[in-house]
C-alpha cells in the first residue's frame, strides 16, 4: 500500500490518534492486511509509538498481519449454528482446505475465519465465503461448494 | 433541504409528507434486513424493480426497502399494504406473479401465503399468523414499514416529535425525571435502571459529558440491536439526543461493530440526513441545544461490550476493562461522565417521553417494564427477532411465538443471557422473562439471546462451548478470568472427550467460585454462568461422561461410533456415496459396513439415510456390535428371488 494512500486515510480522520483503529481499519479494508510499512507510517504520521499500534493490531480480531487468500471463508461458530452443527462444518472445511482457522494456504487460495455470529441464525450453520452466504450447510454440501473456488 | 428551526416546522413537515402519500396506494416492502439479504432479498428487490417498470406500474406502486421483519426463518419476506398480504419465502421468480396477481388483480397468491401448522390454514395477513400475533412490537414494529434510508419515512411515523416534545416543552429535569419514574432499565445485560445512570452525569461537576450508544453486540445467537440500527437507525439517534439533552452532553458516539457493515451504512446515512434536518448539530429544532454524534467502528473484539473496555476502545486504545471503584457515569471516556446505553435502551427512550412514564410501565412486571426483543434462534420451528412484554413466560415465548421444537424432537434447555447467561430446562419453563426472575434462575437477562436447544445437544458440549468462548474473548488483563476460564475449559474439554476424572464437577465449582469473585469485569465474574446452571440442571449428564464415558444426546464426537444396523439396511448405497471420508463398505445388494478407522463421524451417513429405513445409528458407551459375517451381508430380495 503506498505511503500517499496511507496519509489520505490519516488525513480524513483528521490526524487524531483516537482514531488510531478507524484508520487501521480502513488500512486493513482495503489492502486485507496490514504491512509492517503501513504500520510504520501510521505511526510516523499519528505519531503514535510503533508498540501501541502492535497491540492494537494483535488485540482486536479485524486485523491481520499476514497476507490473505483470494477467498476469505468466515465460518459461523455462534451458539445457534453450533447447535445445529457447525462443528462439523469446521472439520469438513478443515479437511478440504487443509488449514485451520487464523491460517492461510501455501497458494494463497483460501483464509479461514471462525466467527462467532453472522447474525442469520435461521439458516445456521453458515458458511461465507468472499462475503457470500452459504446457508444450512451439511459436510457434503461444503465441500461441493469449496469445490467452486479457483 | 431547509433546515427545521421549531416544533410548529416539523408538525408542518411531517404533514407535507403525509399528504404526498396515499394511503390507498399499493406499497410493497420487502426485508432487506441482513439475513433476509442473506436468502436472497437483494435478487428479489431487483426483479420487483423490473417487473413493475415491465407491467407499466412504475407510477402506480411505491417499493420499500425496509429492516428487518423479524420473521427471519421464512425470508425473504414482502408485505403488500394497504391489505398487508404477507408473502414468505420469495424467489425472483415468484415476482411476475405477485405484481400481475396481487398488484394488478387484487388477487391473493395461496402457495406464498403462510399457512398455520396446526390447523393447516392459509393466513393472509401479517398481524394474525401465530408469530406476529402473540408480540407486543412496541419498538420493533416500526422496522417493517420504514425505509430506513429515508428520514421522510420516519418522519410519516411520528418521528422526532419526542425530540421536539422534550426539547420545547420539557427542562431537562423532567425529561430525566421521566425516565426515571418509568423504570426502564438497561437492555444491553445489566439492567442498571437508565435514569438513575442518567443522573449521577447529570449531576456530576464536570462541564463535557458523553452519551455513548452501545452497539457492539457481540454475544452469539443475538442480533436484535443489528436489526434495530439497520432497520429504524432514527429512533436511536432520536433517544441518544433525548439523552444528551437530559444530561448536558453535546457530544455522542455509537460505537458499531464492523462485522455490521448495513447497520453502519445506515446509521451514517440517519446521522447525515439528520444534521441536514436540523435534529443533530447546532441549535436542534431553534432549542439552542447543540448536540453531534460520531460513529465508532469497533474492530472485533467482544470484551468491548463491557462500558470500560468500549470507552477505551474510543480513545483509540486497546479495549480492555478498568475497575469500576468509579463507575463511568461519574468517570467514563476521557475521563468524563459518560452514559453508556444499549441501542435497545435508547430506542425505547422516544417512546416514554411520547407517550410518557404511565402508559410505558402498564407493560411488564413489578421489576422489570415495558417489552424485550430476544432472537429466538437453535432448535426452534421459528427462527426470528420477537418483541414481548416483559413477564412472558418462556414457554409462550418458545411454543406460541416461536412454535415450538422442530422435527418433532423434544425440548430441552433454553440459555438465556449470552454467553455468560444459563441454561434454563424443561421444568421452570412457565418462568416469566424479567431480569430479576431470570438471575433467580441461575441465568440472566442479557441482551436477549434466546437459543433453544433440543434432546440432540449435549449439555456439558454446551458449557465447553461457552467457556471456550469466553476464554479467547477473555483480554488477559486479569487472572482468575485468564487462567481460570483457561483451566475451565481444559477440564470440559476432557470431559466432553471421555477423559474426565472423578472430582473434576468440584474442581471446575471452585474454579467457578473464583473467576466469580475475583474478576475484574463482568465477562470473568459471569463466565462461569454456562458451566453452573448446566451442572445445576444437568448434574447426570455430566456424570455419565465422566464415570460411564457416555453422551446421553449422543453429540460428542470422542464419545460415540456410528454404526449400521445390519437388520434394517437395504444397501441403497446412498450413505456410501455420500460419505466424505469413503469409511462405507458395500455395494448394491450388500449390507454397508462403517469402516471404524477411517470414520471420521461427521455424521453425513446419519443425515442422509433415508428415514423409512433409519439404519445408521449412533451409539454412546457401549461397544460396537462386531460386523456380521461377509456371507451375511447379501441382500436377496424376497420377490425377486421367487421369480
Amino acid at each position: 500500500m503506498e505511503n500517499d494512500r496511507i496519509d489520505q486515510i490519516v488525513d480524513k480522520h483528521q490526524g487524531e490518534a483516537s482514531s488510531l483503529i478507524q484508520v487501521l481499519l480502513e488500512i486493513q479494508s482495503e489492502n486485507h492486511w496490514l504491512p509492517k510499512r503501513a504500520l510504520e507510517r501510521v505511526s510516523v504520521k499519528l505519531q503514535v509509538p510503533l508498540t501501541r499500534i502492535q497491540h492494537i493490531a494483535t488485540f482486536y480480531k479485524a486485523f491481520s498481519l499476514v497476507p490473505k487468500g483470494r477467498h476469505e471463508i468466515h465460518l459461523c461458530m455462534g451458539t445457534a449454528c453450533h447447535v445445529r452443527g457447525a462443528t462439523r462444518i469446521l472439520d469438513t472445511v478443515q479437511d478440504v482446505t487443509g488449514i485451520k482457522p487464523g491460517e492461510t494456504d501455501l497458494d494463497l487460495k483460501f483464509s479461514l475465519e471462525t466467527v462467532n455470529c453472522l447474525g442469520c441464525c435461521a439458516l445456521g450453520p453458515v458458511m461465507e465465503v468472499d462475503g457470500k452466504t452459504h446457508g444450512k450447510m451439511a459436510p457434503g454440501e461444503t465441500a461441493d461448494v469449496l469445490k467452486n473456488y479457483e | 433541504m431547509p433546515r427545521i428551526d421549531s416544533p410548529a416546522d416539523l408538525e408542518k413537515l411531517r404533514k407535507s409528507i403525509l399528504s404526498q402519500r396515499d394511503p390507498d396506494k399499493p406499497c410493497i416492502t420487502l426485508c432487506s434486513g441482513s439475513a433476509c439479504h442473506a436468502t436472497g432479498s437483494g435478487k428479489v428487490a431487483e426483479s420487483i424493480e423490473e417487473e413493475v417498470k415491465k407491467q407499466g406500474l412504475r407510477d402506480e406502486v411505491d417499493i420499500r426497502k425496509t429492516g428487518c421483519h423479524g420473521f427471519c426463518e421464512r425470508g425473504p419476506i414482502i408485505v403488500i399494504h394497504p391489505e398487508e398480504i404477507c408473502y414468505f419465502q420469495i424467489t425472483p421468480e415468484d415476482v411476475p406473479e405477485i405484481v400481475s396477481q396481487t398488484i394488478k388483480e387484487k388477487k391473493v397468491i395461496e402457495r406464498l401465503l403462510y399457512t398455520d401448522p396446526d390447523t393447516n390454514e392459509k393466513i393472509i395477513h401479517e398481524s394474525e399468523i401465530p408469530f406476529y400475533k402473540n408480540q407486543k412490537r412496541l419498538v420493533f414494529g416500526s422496522n417493517g414499514s420504514i425505509d430506513p434510508k429515508s428520514i421522510d419515512d420516519y418522519l410519516a411515523i411520528g418521528g422526532y416529535s419526542a425530540l421536539a416534545k422534550a426539547l420545547s416543552g420539557m427542562s431537562a429535569e423532567q425529561v430525566l425525571e421521566e425516565v426515571k419514574k418509568s423504570n426502564l432499565r438497561g437492555r444491553g445485560g445489566g439492567g442498571f435502571p437508565a435514569g438513575r445512570k442518567w443522573e449521577g452525569s447529570r449531576n456530576a461537576p464536570e462541564e463535557t459529558k458523553y452519551v455513548i450508544v452501545n452497539a457492539d453486540e457481540g454475544d452469539p445467537g443475538a442480533y436484535m440491536d443489528r436489526s434495530l440500527l439497520e432497520g429504524n437507525p432514527h429512533s436511536i439517534l432520536e433517544g441518544c439526543t433525548i439523552g444528551a439533552y437530559a444530561i448536558g452532553s453535546h457530544e455522542g458516539y455509537i460505537y458499531v461493530r464492523q462485522e455490521y457493515p448495513l447497520a453502519v451504512e445506515n446509521v451514517n446515512i440517519a446521522i447525515k440526513m439528520a444534521e441536514e434536518y436540523g435534529f443533530l448539530g447546532k441549535n436542534i429544532l431553534g432549542s439552542g441545544f447543540d448536540f453531534t454524534v460520531r460513529v465508532h467502528r469497533g474492530a472485533g473484539a467482544f470484551v468491548c461490550g463491557e462500558s470500560t473496555a468500549l470507552m477505551t476502545a474510543l480513545e483509540g486504545r486497546v479495549g480492555e476493562p478498568r475497575s469500576k471503584y468509579i463507575r463511568s457515569n461519574i468517570k467514563g471516556l476521557w475521563g468524563m461522565p459518560s452514559v453508556l446505553n444499549n441501542v435497545e435502551t435508547w430506542a425505547n427512550v422516544p417512546l416514554i417521553i411520547n407517550k410518557g412514564a404511565d402508559w410505558f410501565t402498564q407493560f411488564g412486571t413489578d421489576g422489570s417494564k415495558g417489552t424485550k426483543i430476544f432472537s429466538l434462534v437453535g432448535k426452534i420451528t421459528n427462527t426470528g427477532l420477537v418483541e414481548v412484554p416483559m413477564g412472558m413466560s418462556l414457554k409462550d415465548i418458545i411454543y406460541k411465538i416461536g412454535g415450538g421444537i422442530p422435527g418433532g424432537k423434544k425440548f430441552k434447555a433454553v440459555q438465556t443471557g449470552g454467553p455468560s447467561g444459563g441454561c434454563i430446562p424443561d421444568e421452570l419453563l412457565d418462568l416469566e422473562v424479567g431480569f430479576d426472575e431470570l438471575t433467580k434462575a441461575g441465568s440472566m437477562m442479557g441482551s436477549g439471546g434466546m437459543i433453544v436447544m433440543d434432546e440432540d445437544t449435549c449439555m456439558v458440549d454446551v458449557a465447553r462451548y461457552f467457556i471456550d468462548f469466553l476464554t479467547d474473548e477473555s483480554c488477559g488483563k486479569c487472572v482468575p478470568c485468564r487462567e481460570g476460564l483457561g483451566q475451565m475449559r481444559k477440564i470440559l474439554t476432557k470431559i466432553t472427550e471421555g477423559k474426565g476424572k472423578e472430582g473434576d464437577i468440584k474442581l471446575l465449582e471452585e474454579l467457578s467460585e473464583v473467576a466469580k469473585e475475583a474478576s475484574l469485569c463482568a465477562l470473568g465474574t459471569s463466565a462461569p454462568n454456562p458451566f453452573l446452571s448446566t451442572v445445576r440442571y444437568f448434574r447426570d449428564e455430566y456424570e455419565a461422561h465422566i464415570q460411564e464415558k457416555r453422551c446421553p444426546a449422543l453429540s460428542c464426537k470422542e464419545l460415540i461410533t456410528f454404526h449400521i444396523d445390519p437388520a434394517k439396511c437395504q444397501a441403497c448405497m446412498i450413505c456410501k456415496k455420500k460419505c466424505p471420508a469413503e469409511a462405507v463398505d458395500g455395494g448394491k445388494k450388500k449390507i454397508h459396513v462403517i469402516d471404524q478407522e477411517k470414520c471420521t463421524k461427521c455424521g453425513t451417513c446419519f443425515e442422509v439415510c433415508p428415514s423409512r429405513f433409519s439404519a445408521v445409528t449412533k451409539i454412546s458407551g457401549e461397544p460396537v456390535p462386531s460386523p456380521i459375517p461377509e456371507e451375511e451381508r447379501i441382500i436377496t430380495r424376497k420377490s425377486k428371488a421367487n421369480e
